[in-house]
């Protein structure tokens, strides 16, 4: 079974049909025994890295994520808050990956959330697997984990930031692979093989 | 810089696609999940429904077509038609939409737009204005470009998206349904103005008119119909020819 974390965080639809097309089989839960005994754990999250914290922190999830031992995957504010800290709502987070999440500035022809498609490259990783440099994958986001040693794939807006980050068995992308056509799913995919 | 997007969009009347030829290997072009898979599978970046219906009735046919789409569909999708409330648009979330679009109610509440982005974040709002150019002031104008506001253009665009909207989807009713190309200049100087994307719509004839309001015009995204539904190119075909253009676009 796959734990898709409950944290009252945004939309997780289009996340539960992904897994459905995958042929996953998927719960929404924030129970903690049963996140400890899931086969993966997906921390979504659309919204504010504020936000999302607090509302962690009241069901108790930062004392049980970092002791999970099986693959775990953040997506987006997911990922954002398994980092050091992030400049939005100036918050503390679980520290799990070693980057502090900074927001994009805006400048002449620079917008502010990068939204829209855009190509990975640099990957480090089975979570990248069959998946070319250059291939394309779907970004909403105005704040951005800069380059750490926990990158395992980049993208550019226009400086390079961390579009995926590892740290043993604690996976995090900022892009929505449940939106990235065939090249999300398979990144899917291979979370789930892992 | 994100690729530029191209967008198909599926007029859809009573859960059908109003619009649309006969695709080969395509057994129901009439289908909007059928059609919108179809698509995504060329290469679409996002797709766009809009629900036409005029009835009660036909809106909840709607929505359970939203619920089909958002199991099927593994990009990007905007529905729109008819929204005119958070319930309205909240319906539509709930039932898998990754944006909403607003247009006339918009112009007849402002505060709509703050409303919705406050509750669902701007990326969930997209806000569609339909303009006319009148004794040389870009008007917007309302319901299909049959009513004249008082707005002008660009005053307005920058309110939208000063009260949180992610996108606007700008249509001039002196092109739309030209097949002639869009007011390139006119998309370069709102684009300017404006730090969210911009999305063209309405009035491309060809491969070139894109071009050019990608290029010149500056939009982030343009969204074409008539092209793709009546087979002059596939979304493929157009993405290609842009890319030899030199225009980044997903292939």
């Amino acid at each position: 079974m796959i734990a898709v974390i409950d944290y009252d965080m945004g939309n997780i639809r289009s996340l539960g049909h992904a897994l459905q097309r995958l042929g996953a089989d998927w719960k929404l839960t924030s129970d903690h025994e049963e996140i400890m005994r899931a086969e993966r754990v997906i921390l979504p999250g659309v919204g504010n890295a504020g936000k999302a914290m607090e509302n962690l922190r009241n069901l108790h999830i930062p004392e049980i994520l970092w002791k999970i031992r099986r693959p775990v995957l953040g997506i987006c504010v997911g990922m954002q808050v398994m980092c050091r800290s992030s400049e939005e709502g100036d918050v503390e987070c679980m520290g799990i990956f070693d980057a502090k999440v900074k927001r994009f500035h805006e400048s002449e022809g620079v917008k502010v959330p990068n939204m829209g498609w855009s190509p990975l490259a640099n990957m480090e990783s089975k979570l990248f697997k069959g998946i070319k440099s250059g291939e394309y994958v779907y970004f909403v986001h105005s704040y951005y984990a800069p380059l750490c040693p926990d990158t395992i794939a980049t993208s550019r807006h226009p400086e390079l930031f961390s579009a995926a980050l590892k740290y043993e068995n604690f996976y995090g992308c900022q892009f929505h692979p449940e939106k990235s056509g065939e090249v999300g799913e398979r990144i899917l995919d291979n979370f789930l093989k892992l | 810089m994100p690729a530029k997007r191209i967008i198909p969009c599926l007029d859809v009347k009573n859960g059908r696609t109003v619009k649309g030829i006969n695709f080969e290997g395509l057994a129901d072009v009439g289908d909007p999940v059928e059609l919108g898979a179809r698509y995504a599978a060329e290469g679409a970046d996002e797709l766009v429904y809009l629900d036409i219906s005029a009835s009660k009735e036909e809106r909840s046919t709607f929505t359970k077509l939203v619920e089909r789409i958002a199991e099927r569909i593994n990009i990007p999708f905007t529905v729109g038609g008819g929204i005119s409330s958070v319930e309205d648009a909240a319906r539509l979330l709930d039932a898998g939409a990754d944006k909403i679009t607003v247009n006339s109610a918009a112009v007849a509440d402002p505060e709509l737009i703050s409303r919705l982005s406050s509750r669902y974040g701007s990326q969930f709002v997209v806000v569609a204005i339909d303009a006319k150019k009148i004794d040389g002031v870009w008007r917007v104008t309302t319901h299909g470009g049959s009513r004249i506001t008082d707005r002008e253009l660009f005053e307005w665009a920058r309110e939208v998206e000063s009260r949180g909207a992610g996108e606007i989807m700008f249509t001039s009713m002196d092109h739309d349904g030209t097949r002639s190309g869009y007011p390139d200049e006119t998309f370069a100087e709102l684009c300017d103005t404006l730090s969210i994307p911009v999305i063209a719509s309405g009035g491309a004839g060809n491969a070139e008119d894109i071009a050019n309001v990608l290029s010149k015009g500056k939009a982030d995204a343009a969204l074409a119909a008539s092209i793709f539904h009546y087979g002059d190119m596939t979304v493929k075909e157009l993405k290609e020819t842009l890319r030899d253009m030199n225009i980044e676009v997903r292939l």
